[in-house]
């Protein structure tokens, strides 16, 4: 591994290392360009991984105090735990399930194509799907999603059996097992899936795609890569001309270090990203980092979620096999004399038994929770994931009084639904009704959200610097050394999980900051 | 004292040649839980070395560890689920008060509040009783420490996984690829175009 000092200035240096910044790393490192991959969490691979959901949470996620606010309703049951995401090297790749859906071509058009929409700051992205087209092709042949480049799909599971039945009786035509970076076949060195049933907990086989097991290891062999693990970041530097030159973090051991940067990427997730380029405030930005538009923090989107569970007169063992074993994409369309604009994706889920206690009624007690406890081996389940409404206030900001274990105002989280998620989540709620009924189900258990998974905004992408923070190509329009290169760049949310966008943006983040530093533009 | 499941590891086998006697636990800690599988006895008592069970205490009197044993039922009626699984509640309730006292007092104080509007021993009543008056005492500070603890450990064992038919770990024995994961019968096969065959 290179050894980058840390008063080298010519690198460029990475903050997080999940989809965005693990593949970043890489495509700069395969360009012969130095990185430094300042990570928080430790160096956890799938021998440590944990086929135990209780032992792998505490392992794998990202525990730091956070706080909460505003109606939604993750505040009142998860007060101090806004989002389920990861603190290790591969970040919350670690744990999504590996559904890789392009965000289709109205959704880059959100403003355009829905209309303006009352309390919501609907934005057009600066990019359209065409030009994102050919790095989604390059994400997808990286990621080997199935049904891409002549992958086969994955052999569906119990759970999928369910939602297959459910959905052809109801007429839904776009049922299948999804587009996955898992491996159906073994391909790129990787084996194919064994069902383990534990893709939330690191994949233990390594058949699922994260960047701890592709993208951080093929950097590595460049010898371009400076990996530091458990390295929290503090702050970003910046000089007297207003550019970063460097980044504060706390090491391994516990000691303060500072290292010189040419350029600085953050990819530390929708809560993190912010909440450093706030907590970095100095006299030249006392609003925080590359923030004249004010829209920092600010658009903080985590999908319309909910999930339904249904449980049946027979056997589903819905743990076996993969998580998110199949999709319905029938209702992923914008009509609204449904009653709401943007549309929703319908996946299967299943939780193991320590986790639906936990889950299927957060606060929950008493005859009827037991009664569907008691039934778990007979439950399916599916997942409810849609396009959210982005509003300025819906933020994150600083703490004014709490501290985290280095000193650093904690972030808050701050989240109303917007009418029209809510009216979504209702129609979703129906429509999952609907598959398990039509599959036979005695009954069905609504349940409400998890903390957020899909954390996007509160750093958008915008033609106009105005209008948001970065450029479409994640480069804040304030700052021409500071890339934002996670899911924070997301103008709208679309209904589509955002991995593969993430990891198709940072794909082609890095062919431009490439071209940048070539042309010493940076 | 010989453990098969790691979710008896607190559960002492009393009637090995090494077990601690009731003597013996009386003497190291303030109370004893002590249990004998009876109910959902099939598929647990595959998994114990022996039919009964014992839970040393730290903090609370025995009359107290039954008390939130009790208590715990009545918020989580499984009812063939058995004393055993109910009893890690009782354990980490208790390794959680030796931690922090408050936590002792709080509970104490709910128990005694629930002898009083017993007007007598709560635990003596019928189940229908008690589980009312618990019902009553639904979201104060007592109940919510026995219900947020109870979701997670009554939920988080071996016992239960076996209870409720959940499998846990699947690594070592090489996931569910050939053991199972597509053998739901009861409903129509999807086709090969939704759910190729497996490699």
């Amino acid at each position: 591994m290179s050894k980058i000092a840390l008063d080298d200035d010519s690198a460029v240096v990475i903050i997080g290392s999940g989809a965005g910044g693990g593949t970043l790393a890489n495509e700069l490192c395969q360009k012969g360009i130095s990185v430094v991959l300042l990570e928080a969490g430790k160096h956890e691979t799938a021998a440590d991984y944990q086929n135990n959901e209780w032992d792998s949470f505490g392992q794998l996620s990202w525990l730091d105090k956070r706080t909460t606010s505003g109606s939604w309703r993750v505040s009142r049951d998860f007060a101090g735990l806004p989002a389920w995401i990861c603190k290790t090297v591969g970040g919350s790749t670690a744990h999504w399930a590996g559904a890789s859906l392009r965000v289709q071509d109205h959704e880059f058009r959100a403003k355009s194509h829905y209309g303006d929409v009352a309390g919501a700051n609907l934005l057009d992205w600066p990019i359209t799907l065409k030009e994102l087209e050919p790095y989604y092709d390059k994400a997808e042949d990286k990621m080997g999603v199935t049904r891409t480049n002549g992958i086969p799909g994955l052999p569906g599971n119990n759970n999928f059996k369910v939602m297959s039945a459910g959905a052809k009786k109801l007429g839904y035509k776009d049922c299948h097992t999804g587009r996955m970076a898992i491996n159906s076949r073994a391909r790129d060195g990787r084996p194919h899936c064994r069902q383990l049933g534990f893709c939330f907990q690191g994949c233990k086989m390594d058949a699922k795609w994260s960047t701890m097991n592709t993208e951080i290891p093929n950097a590595e062999l460049t010898g371009k890569l400076d990996l530091r693990s458990s390295a929290h970041v503090l702050k970003i530097e910046h000089d007297d001309s207003g550019k970063a030159n460097a980044v504060l973090y706390v090491d391994d051991k516990g000691v303060q270090q500072k290292q010189k940067a040419r350029i600085v990427c953050v990819a530390g997730n929708s809560i993190e990203t912010p909440r450093l380029l706030l907590n970095s405030e100095s006299s030249k930005y006392p609003d925080g980092l590359a923030n004249s538009s004010g829209q920092v923090g600010r658009n903080y989107m985590r999908h319309m979620t909910g999930s339904v569970y249904a449980t049946f007169d027979q056997p589903v063992r819905m743990w076996r096999g993969t998580t998110m074993a199949g999709i319905i994409s029938d209702e992923s369309i914008h009509d609204p004399s449904r009653g709401f604009i943007g549309g929703y994706e319908m996946e299967t889920l299943s939780l193991g038994l320590p986790f639906m206690a936990a889950f299927l009624d957060p606060g929950g007690w008493g005859r009827d929770f037991c009664r569907a406890m008691d039934n778990y081996a007979n439950m399916a389940g599916i997942w409810l994931v849609g396009e959210d409404m982005p509003q300025e206030s819906n933020r994150i900001t600083t703490h004014a009084t709490e501290k985290d274990q280095h000193g650093m105002p904690v972030p808050n989280v701050h989240f109303d639904d917007h009418p029209n998620d809510i009216a979504m989540r209702e129609h979703a709620y129906q429509q999952g009704k609907a598959v398990y009924e039509a599959a036979g189900a005695n009954h069905v258990y609504p349940v409400p959200a998890y903390p957020s998974t899909h954390n996007m905004g509160t750093y958008r992408m915008s033609e106009k610097s105005r209008d948001g923070v970065c450029n479409k190509y994640g480069q804040t329009h304030d700052m021409n050394n500071l890339f934002i290169s996670d899911g924070s760049q997301f103008t709208t949310g679309a209904s589509e999980n955002p991995t593969l966008t993430i990891v198709s943006l940072a794909i082609r983040q890095a062919d431009y900051i490439a071209k940048q530093m070539s042309s010493k533009a940076i | 004292m010989g453990v098969s499941c790691k979710g008896l590891n607190i559960i002492v086998k009393t009637d090995a040649p090494d077990g601690l006697s009731r003597r013996k636990f009386l003497q190291t800690g303030s109370g004893v839980l002590f249990g004998t599988l009876a109910l959902s006895s099939g598929i647990i008592s595959t998994l114990a070395p022996s039919q009964s069970w014992a839970l040393p205490l730290k903090s609370f009197t025995e009359a107290e560890g039954t008390g939130i044993l009790k208590i715990t039922r009545c918020i989580f009626p499984h009812d063939k689920l058995d004393d055993a699984v109910y009893a890690l509640v009782v354990k980490d309730l208790d390794a959680a008060a030796t931690k922090d006292p408050a936590v002792g007092e709080l509970l104490r104080d709910g128990l005694k509040q629930l002898d009083k509007k017993a007007n007598g021993d709560w635990t003596a009543l019928d189940y229908l009783q008690r589980e009312n008056l618990v019902i009553k005492m639904a979201h104060t500070d007592f109940f919510e420490k026995i219900r947020g603890t109870s979701v997670v450990s009554l939920y988080n064992n071996e016992m239960a996984w076996a209870h409720f038919g959940y499998e846990g770990a699947s690594y070592e024995m090489g996931g569910y690829f050939d053991r199972g994961f597509q053998d739901l019968e009861w409903l129509p096969n999807p086709s090969a175009d939704a759910s190729p065959a497996k490699a």
